[in-house]
């Protein structure tokens, strides 16, 4: 662990304001999706405009409901919005077709589950080469980028073991090393802690905290927990499929414990 | 994505489901086996065939008399036809190119040897049947010019004969054995030529020919006209160009002879070797496709299994197609994924089925006098027919699998 301080990770380093002259990673405006459910409209989003910057760590917040899963589709490229436009990275997203959309999720794009979706029967570092597979990488390089993402969340001591082998936290470190092994601009986490007990859900959220910390990592978290909110520095809540309030975290909760930094 | 990666992805995931993927392949395996198998003996039956055939003789054309209808409603009854020495002699005379000619005068003998009998063809020859038929006594000697020209009366046994009248002990040659009641001494016993698809062939004992006609079967061997009877025209060619030649030069040859006016129907019949094999060649393989055919019907069978169990698997592993094109593979990554998976089972399939199949061929060899042939061509085809068995009963399933809403797969519970 290297000389990290609270002050570091405190620093509103992230906040609004402090970006215009930087790129953001995500740029959404205007965006609107609705779902058609036979005859009845079913406005998902109506109208949501939103900039994240590299290096951010936000979490979007609000009810199930409301939008915020779409929200979360549309970000992740696995959705397009109705209207409105979103550039991810400096790419214009809403114009691209399935090929493309996947080609985008692979390099920019690490998604972390609630429910970890590993592939059962599949040792940890086959599991985080995967996206790389997908990326056309050689075998060699694989391996040994998924040894480097495995030993970044601390499983280093842990690339053979199959799923079932692991703990709840461990599975989904594991989840985190595949997705960052292809270095994304953002990882989108819907629900990360969802399924794990409080201290592996601490660690999780360490490794969220260390790696936009240390790695400039984008981070979005797609939650309804306030307290996974309370560990990022800037919360997005929305309702009925508009953003209805969007601030800093001033005091962010530290996961990381003396023991969970001793990885 | 390469192929190995995908061929390695599909051995992983069907592992998973090691008892499923293995009656899946079953399915195949019985199909390909069954197949390999009936092409197999098919072969093999097609490949003793034409031994035998080559074993009476190359080049060989047969003259008999009458004509072998080949389909239509016999004509020329009551013009009973026979062929004659003279006939004989006119085409041996007439027709260049003979590489060697033999004729036979054959019916029916009744052999005895003390209390012990054995009813049997008696064939009377010409010396030259031995070269011409490629046939020639194991033991002892065959006919000889000097015994036809004495009517002598010896007598070459072929073994069904020897086995009949001797005991396993006994040695036949220089012992009389009687024939219709005519004393007959055994010269010589012939090679073996084992059963074909005419019956035994080492039935048979030959006598000089002129012997026959003039000592054994007086009454049959004598046309109206006083001339000799032959029963068979045995004509040699050095080739098959030859052949031709020669089938049409006789035919010219024997229609003077026996005075036919231009639309008259030939009174004999023509027959080359090759023909036979030809014609015989084609009844087998038209079997042999036929049975084949009826054996691949086992394989659409399988490859429905296949298609039930890839469709099973794509339901089963939603969430992971779902995760998959999360994490950035195209639909086509996805499709040739399941699509590598089913071919995998298939081939697997296959391959034991070859396996199988070849096992199966060879055990039946066992049993029958033919060995069954296992060509490479059917076992190319046995491995391409697996292959787009898995492809035709994959590519639904696997289409399936990549139009899937990478959302609602996630989803999926």
């Amino acid at each position: 662990m290297s000389t990290t301080t609270l002050e570091q990770i405190v620093a509103p380093s992230a906040l609004n304001g402090k970006h215009e002259d930087r790129t953001p990673v995500i740029e959404v405006r205007d965006v609107t999706k609705v779902y058609k459910m036979g005859t009845v409209e079913v406005h998902a989003l109506r109208g949501v405009s939103l900039r994240i910057y590299p290096g951010e760590l936000v979490a979007i917040m609000g009810p199930s409901g409301s939008g915020k899963s779409t929200l979360m589709n549309i970000l992740g490229c696995l959705d397009q919005p109705t209207s409105g436009t979103y550039r991810l990275d400096g790419v214009d997203v809403e114009k691209l077709n399935d090929d493309q959309l996947a080609e985008i999720r692979n390099k920019k794009i690490g998604f972390v589950f609630q429910s970890f979706n590993l592939l059962p029967r599949t040792s940890a570092i086959d599991n985080v080469e995967q996206p790389l597979i997908y990326a056309g990488v050689p075998a060699r390089e694989r391996r040994e980028r998924a040894k480097v993402a495995l030993e970044a969340v601390g499983l280093g001591n842990r690339l053979h073991h199959h799923p079932n082998e692991l703990s709840g936290g461990q599975q989904q470190r594991v989840a985190i090393a595949r997705a960052l092994v292809n270095n994304p601009a953002l990882i989108l986490a819907d629900e990360p802690t969802g399924n794990l007990d409080s201290k592996s859900g601490a660690e999780v959220m360490c490794i969220f905290q260390r790696l936009n910390m240390e790695k400039g990592i984008t981070v979005v978290f797609v939650t309804h927990d306030p307290r996974i909110a309370q560990h990022t520095r800037r919360i997005i809540r929305i309702a009925d499929g508009q953003i209805v309030g969007d601030e800093p975290v001033l005091e962010p909760l530290i996961a990381c414990s003396d023991r969970v930094l001793q990885l | 994505m390469l192929l190995t990666e995908l061929v390695r992805l599909a051995l992983r995931a069907l592992s998973a489901n090691k008892l499923r993927a293995f009656l899946t392949t079953l399915g195949i395996s019985i199909g390909i086996a069954a197949v390999i198998a009936l092409l197999a003996i098919g072969t093999g039956v097609q490949e003793y065939i034409n031994q035998q055939f080559a074993s009476a003789g190359t080049n060989l054309i047969g003259i008999l008399p009458g004509r072998i209808q080949r389909g239509g409603p016999p004509g020329g009854f009551g013009q009973s036809s026979v062929l004659t020495l003279s006939d004989y002699r006119a085409v041996v005379n007439g027709v260049p190119g003979i590489v060697a000619h033999a004729a036979d005068f054959t019916s029916v003998g009744n052999f005895a040897f003390g209390s012990r009998t054995s009813q049997v063809q008696v064939s009377g020859v010409t010396p030259s049947f031995a070269q011409v038929r490629n046939w020639n006594a194991a033991r002892g000697r065959f006919i000889e010019e000097s015994d036809n020209t004495s009517r002598a009366r010896v007598v070459a046994l072929g073994t069904t004969v020897v086995k009949d009248l001797f005991e396993p002990n006994e040695d036949p040659i220089g012992q009389v054995v009687r024939i219709n009641g005519v004393p007959f001494t055994v010269i010589g016993v012939m090679e073996s030529k084992g059963a074909s698809v005419f019956g035994d062939q080492d039935a048979i004992a030959f006598i000089p020919l002129f012997t026959a006609q003039e000592r054994l079967f007086q009454r049959l061997a004598f046309a109206r006209t006083g001339e000799r009877v032959i029963s068979t025209i045995y004509l040699q060619a050095a080739s098959d160009e030859d052949r031709l030649f020669i089938q049409a030069a006789a035919r010219e040859i024997l229609r003077e002879q026996h005075r036919l006016k231009p639309d008259d129907n030939d009174d004999f019949s023509i027959i080359s070797q090759a023909e036979l094999i030809e014609t015989f060649g084609a009844v087998t393989s038209v079997l042999t496709i036929f049975l084949a055919a009826i054996a691949a019907i086992s394989l659409l069978v399988g490859g429905i299994g296949i298609m039930n169990i890839m469709l099973v698997s794509v339901t089963e592993r939603t969430r992971e197609i779902g995760l998959r094109k999360a994490i950035g593979a195209k639909p086509a990554a996805i499709l040739s994924q399941f699509l590598i998976e089913s071919v995998v089972l298939s081939v697997i399939g296959g391959i034991a089925g070859i396996v199988i199949g070849i096992g199966g061929a060879l055990s039946v060899s066992r049993f029958v006098d033919f060995s069954a042939v296992v060509r490479p061509e059917a076992v190319v085809l046995a491995v391409g027919f697996s292959v787009a068995v898995g492809v035709f009963f994959g590519i639904y399933p696997a289409r399936r699998a990549s139009r899937l809403n990478p959302i609602q797969a996630l989803r999926y519970e």
